[in-house]
């Protein structure tokens, strides 16, 4: 039972809000394991028990067989955590914040710059600078490496990619792979359902409930329904037209084309063809396609 | 490509900051009722153009016109007549959703009935009718987003800026919030919209994407992702913001 992080069946509520109701998980080690879903769906309330910041009204949560409620020193020590907020000293240089963060768990940048070197690396030119002057990609490695620097053995980060434009994100998840080849058991949350394939594993979460846990290839593979894409010339007209297409059970815009599913046990594409053809679409072309993460979400919602 | 009204024209749009130049000579004109993503890295520039867009900043140099005044100096036209709405919600959490809607219809000067019958019609097509007299943090985040949206444009303004609109919201609700964009340009309302998201790029009519200050692109998906031989404009904006 040495999982460096097991929850079960942790319920939080807000007053009337219930952020997280009957969540069960184990993680295991040196495992990227990745908590997808949108803003309200319970993550950081989650985060935020694990790393002994709020007690959970019913159940229990182990880091590495530390109990979260009576044994939150130990979890302290060896647990990085990187807030959603950005949560360095804005006034502090990048330099200050580092060593400040490490003189807290009582080492020193030198002792474990092999931890962060990859991450600091990049923003070390600007060691002097105030942190907060950098950008935003610079903050969130500075932030990264404020977290590494004690050497931790789990490490929980809070929508590290959340308004990151799409080339940082890729950055970041790439350091992330470099940091998992280190052994160190890393929990991301993000509502970037694109970013679940980048996991070992992943829990679809929403409105405090955790849909399904599983691999990125086992969610996907649990897709049980027959999923379309389908184009025409006609792409603003067309989610309407399938909407009143009486065989449609979903079709959502999946960005230039749209995903379709069928209410019919062995959906034909030619009747669906025809119909649009008399809606007076040209160029259809309807392809059965496997779906990604975000249609197996929506499947689940 | 038919021609439109232009709603924005910006020729050489130029913005330094002492010896930073973080708009540098931008050239676009946006249609009436076109959906135009304006899209790029963090830094590169956008919130900067948006901000002069919307007559909060005032460029270093440039022509630049929006609705057809002149952002120099009809700034406060400019206002009348564009609508905003970033991820930070601007709605009053302690407020009721009838008194966001009187509150933005006052700021805006619409009359006691004008304000009344817009509230109705986006109340009614939203579905919250029953909800008109809850607070607004008792409502779901999905909700508060459309409400928001609504109010940015319930003043009828010729453009509406959405920055980042969806970030965070789940993606069944993300594809409605897409839906009532459309719907919106159809009506003639142009909108102009920034996302991290590249399959919304998809969904814009045209897209620009700057890179460190400059527009290093600017045409329709389509077009963009043949250029770059890529299949999708994830492929199109990782090639372009690559070089930056």
């Amino acid at each position: 039972m040495n999982y460096p992080v097991a929850i079960k069946n942790v319920s939080k509520s807000y007053r009337k809000v219930k952020a997280l109701s009957n969540i069960s998980f184990e993680v295991n080690k040196g495992e990227l394991f990745g908590i997808i879903g949108p803003d309200g769906a319970g993550k950081s309330t989650l985060f935020r028990i694990l790393v002994t910041l709020l007690k959970p009204d019913e159940g229990e949560a182990f880091v590495e067989g530390y109990n979260v409620v009576n044994q939150f020193k130990e979890i302290r020590k060896i647990v990085g955590y990187m807030p959603g907020r950005f949560s360095l000293y804005q006034d502090l240089s990048v330099e200050e914040n580092m060593n400040f963060f490490a003189s807290i768990f009582k080492t020193t940048v030198k002792e474990n710059y092999h931890l962060v070197k990859d991450i600091y690396s990049q923003i070390e030119p600007f060691k002097t600078r105030l942190a907060g002057k950098l950008s935003g990609g610079m903050k969130q490695k500075l932030a990264l490496s404020c977290a590494l620097i004690h050497s931790p053995t789990v490490l929980f980060l809070d929508e590290p990619t959340t308004g990151v434009d799409a080339v940082s994100r890729k950055e970041f998840w790439e350091m992330l792979q470099r940091l998992k080849q280190q052994g160190i058991t890393i929990l991301v949350s993000t509502p970037y359902m694109d970013e679940a394939g980048l996991c070992d594993r992943v829990a679809l979460i929403q409105n405090g409930e955790i849909m399904e846990i599983d691999s990125p290839e086992g969610i996907i593979g649990n897709y049980t329904k027959n999923l379309y894409k389908v184009k025409t010339d006609k792409m603003f007209e067309i989610i309407n037209d399938l909407r009143d297409y009486q065989y449609t059970d979903t079709a959502y815009r999946f960005g230039d084309s749209i995903h379709f599913t069928s209410k019919q046990e062995n959906p034909d594409s030619d009747e669906l063809l025809s119909y649009l053809q008399g809606k007076g679409h040209d160029n259809v072309q309807i392809n059965e396609i496997k779906p990604d993460v975000e249609d197996c979400f929506m499947a689940l919602m | 490509m038919e021609q439109r009204e232009s709603i924005i024209e910006a020729i050489n749009l130029t913005k330094k900051f002492g010896n930073f130049v973080a708009n540098d000579n931008l050239n676009f004109m946006v249609g009436k009722g076109e959906i135009f993503g304006f899209l790029g890295a963090n830094g590169a520039g956008k919130t900067t153009a948006i901000k002069i867009l919307c007559g909060l900043s005032r460029p270093t140099s440039g022509n630049i016109t929006v609705a057809g005044f002149d952002v120099y100096t009809e700034r406060e036209k400019i206002k009348k007549n564009i609508g905003y709405m970033s991820q930070k919600f601007s709605l009053y959490e302690d407020l009721t959703v009838f008194e966001n809607f009187r509150f933005y219809g006052g700021i805006y000067g619409l009359s006691k009935k004008e304000i009344r019958e817009r509230t109705n019609y986006f109340l009614d097509k939203l579905g919250l009718m029953e909800y008109k007299d809850k607070v607004i943090n008792e409502l779901p985040l999905g909700w508060k987003q459309k409400l928001a949206f609504s109010l940015a444009i319930l003043h009828k303004p010729r453009i509406v800026f959405l920055d980042e609109p969806t970030g965070g919201v789940d993606p069944i609700t993300r594809r409605q919030f897409w839906d009532m964009i459309y719907e919106v340009a159809n009506d003639g309302i142009t909108v102009f919209v920034t996302t991290h998201y590249m399959d919304e790029a998809e969904y814009c009519g045209r897209v620009s994407i700057m890179v460190d200050g400059r527009i290093e692109a600017l045409d329709t998906p389509e077009t963009l992702k043949n250029k770059y031989e890529v299949d999708s404009m994830d492929g199109v904006f990782l090639k372009l913001a690559r070089k930056g």
